[in-house]
């Protein structure tokens, strides 16, 4: 999926990611290559145990102790980041250029320690500044996460502020150090929904200020409809799908992508069952044949169950890890549901439509 | 023993219901204030509001998980909370079961699915003998689309889907008229979320059960509920049949609330421009106190008098609109 003439900030290749679990080896990623454009959005869907958030933390050498990259390559400023053994080596990479802002506010910060000291001391650390600039700096980045009176809370411990406010004082933490990537774990996940379109307008506005590269994990669509540039659909260890943010929402091709559209509960009618996806996703302790989302799609055919499918290109852009795009395989049309995706949208959040205006 | 209100009969019926935590004589936090609502038998109630907004913890204080400082809860005209005997605990404890959000945390992962689902049939001896006991759980497997061979595997061996359907299963079993669902799908994965929701649905249709459904997201809860409370700060601000709720909000929280659920489709998400609530701006009963009243039939606003005048301009306005 690399193009030529764009500026590719990351760049994965065949990457492969391992588990010891109790005996039993567990494959989490299976083969996956992607480029990261520089300066973009790239939002990565998938339920969880897909291997969304284990993909990303090899980007940082943040995988637990019995995870380990078994196969493939991860490109960054000139180095291959899956040949770093060392923790200092990753310290120069993981919060420095690549930082991560995790689900839950809480557990990353250190609830005996002040809100300020915890932002200074990673500028301290990461740019070599004295305390008394550190903390002038750490109360300017404060202010531009929308922290009110940031001097006064500067002083301040977590527990003394509320689950938004948190998270805020992650993203500034994050950012101390002017990362050229942010990763964002589910970053909005543990937060109301009120909150949470807050939160997302913050990242979006601090990515265009700064310019650094946001990589958004998540399992909500409506938050990827909101933030991505790009979408990366992932299920069982790989990526089925991958396209600009209205190719996948417009004109989607894999019938997983088609699944999780369909059972999004803002389409469900009332006094209908609700789409739901049959089944559950497949064991990667065992070996998967042919495609991982076979057994639990309406639109299986018999080569699905024997062979990988590779990439298809449905434009530039826009690529597709179905049989269904082999120009051998019969015609279908995607599901209702996601051919009048957009017009139901609409009259939902029209005026008088029941999230519209008002 | 029942109520009927109307042709409605209330199942639970909340009235004044304060809770309050403290950890001195000094702090208190008052968590729910003078909240009133009633179920009705056989419908789905949904409560949705922001984390910290109170909504577990009435859960919890119809569960007698948490003590209330004041008011009443009657469930079938019986009340239910502050002292009881025995016997009635038992009752409250056998009729009222609860479903929640994290299946990991709420079943015993050190006891078989056989021992997590049969935990209630033991405490009130409510099997014959092995025989029926095993015919129970293997049916309760069944309903919810496991299998009896299940019954030897402990909670780990399930993904989480599973075992919210294990959780579900633990609590049919008992064949309980009323289910309290604590966020049941949060923590389960979109493609799941479905799955589990139709379940429910499955189960209120053949045994015509009632649901308080709490939850913090709406459009979760439109699929879902027959008639919704929205709760913020500790606070009813409203209550309306589900529809009604989503065509005409009127309290200001609850129109905040609509428009930020996220939509999945790019276009419209991308021009969307946001209206945070203000309390400070938007809410008038602090300095003057307010209480919850019908401003349409059924349908419930949070208010001080002086705001009255106001919603009663935004009824009329919809009124027009809608013509």
């Amino acid at each position: 999926m690399s193009e030529q003439g764009k500026n590719i900030i990351l760049s994965v290749k065949d990457l492969e990611v391992k588990f010891k679990v109790r005996d039993r080896v567990l494959t989490a990623i299976r083969r996956i290559s992607m480029d990261f454009e520089e300066g973009k959005v790239v939002a990565i869907v998938g339920e969880s145990g897909s291997g969304k958030s284990v993909f990303t933390k090899t980007f940082t050498g943040m995988l637990e102790v019995n995870g380990e990259v078994s196969g493939g390559e991860i490109w960054f400023e000139g180095q291959d980041l899956t040949k770093i053994k060392k923790d200092s080596e990753w310290e120069k990479i993981r919060g420095k250029k690549i930082a991560t802002v995790f689900q839950d506010p809480m557990t990353s910060l250190n609830p005996v320690k002040t809100i300020g000291d915890q932002i200074s001391e990673v500028i301290i650390k990461h740019q070599g500044k004295s305390k008394t600039e550190a903390k002038k700096m750490a109360i300017e980045m404060m202010g531009k996460v929308g922290i009110k009176d940031p001097d006064k809370r500067y002083d301040e411990y977590p527990f003394m502020y509320s689950g938004g406010m948190r998270q805020r004082i992650v993203i500034a933490i994050a950012l101390a150090c002017r990362p050229r990537i942010l990763i964002c774990d589910e970053p909005t996940t543990a937060l109301d929904v009120t909150i949470q379109a807050q939160i997302i307008r913050l990242i979006k506005d601090l990515s265009e200020e700064y310019g650094f590269t946001t990589i958004y994990i998540t399992h909500d669509l409506g938050v990827v409809a909101n933030v991505a540039d790009v979408v990366a659909v992932m299920y069982a260890g790989q990526i089925i799908e991958y396209g600009n943010v209205d190719e996948i929402f417009y004109d989607s091709r894999h019938p997983y992508t088609w699944g999780l559209l369909s059972s999004l509960p803002q389409l469900g009618e009332k006094g209908e069952d609700l789409f739901a996806i049959r089944g559950t996703p497949p064991s990667l302790f065992e070996e998967v044949k042919g495609d991982a989302f076979a057994p639990r799609s309406n639109y299986a055919m018999k080569i699905d169950y024997e062979q990988e499918p590779p990439f298809f290109k449905v434009t530039d852009t826009h690529y597709a890890k179905t049989w269904l795009l082999d120009p051998r395989a019969p015609k279908v049309e995607p599901p209702a549901a996601v051919r009048e995706l957009h017009a139901r949208m609409q009259a939902l959040t029209s005026k008088g439509g029941i999230y519209g205006e008002r | 023993m029942s109520v009927n209100n109307g042709e409605k009969e209330v199942l639970l019926d909340v009235q004044h219901l304060e809770v309050t935590f403290s950890n001195s004589k000094k702090h208190v936090f008052k968590a729910v204030k003078d909240a009133n609502f009633q179920v009705y038998k056989g419908e789905t109630f949904a409560l949705v509001g922001e984390s910290g907004s109170g909504k577990t913890t009435i859960a919890r204080a119809i569960i007698r998980l948490n003590d209330t400082s004041n008011g009443e809860i009657l469930f079938k005209g019986k009340k239910i909370n502050g002292k009881l005997s025995k016997e009635d605990k038992k009752w409250v404890q056998r009729n009222i079961q609860m479903i929640f959000q994290d299946p990991a945390a709420s079943l015993n992962e050190r006891a078989t699915i056989d021992y997590c689902i049969s935990e209630g049939l033991y405490n009130f001896h409510l099997f014959k003998d092995e025989a029926d006991r095993q015919r129970k759980v293997d049916e309760a497997l069944n309903s919810v689309g496991l299998l009896p061979e299940h019954k030897s595997r402990y909670p780990h061996e399930f993904s989480g889907g599973q075992r919210q359907r294990v959780g579900i299963a633990r609590a049919m079993i008992m064949e309980p008229e009323f289910i309290i669902a604590d966020e049941p799908i949060s923590a389960l994965d979109v493609s799941i979320r479905a799955q589990v929701l139709n379940l429910m649905n499955k189960f209120k249709e053949e045994r015509g059960l009632t649901y308080m459904f709490i939850a913090h997201d709406l459009s979760v809860v439109r699929y879902f509920a027959d008639r919704i409370a929205v709760i913020h700060n500790g606070r009813i601000v409203e209550v309306a049949p589900s529809n009604e709720l989503f065509h005409y909000p009127i309290h200001p929280y609850t129109r905040s609330l609509l428009q930020a659920v996220p939509m999945p489709d790019p276009e419209i998400e991308k021009a969307k421009v946001l209206k945070p609530y203000d309390q400070e701006k938007e809410d008038k009963s602090a300095e003057t106190g307010g209480s919850l009243q019908e401003i349409k039939p059924g349908h419930f606003v949070f208010m001080a008098e002086s705001e009255r005048a106001e919603y009663e301009a935004i009824v009329a306005e919809m009124n027009k609109t809608a013509e």
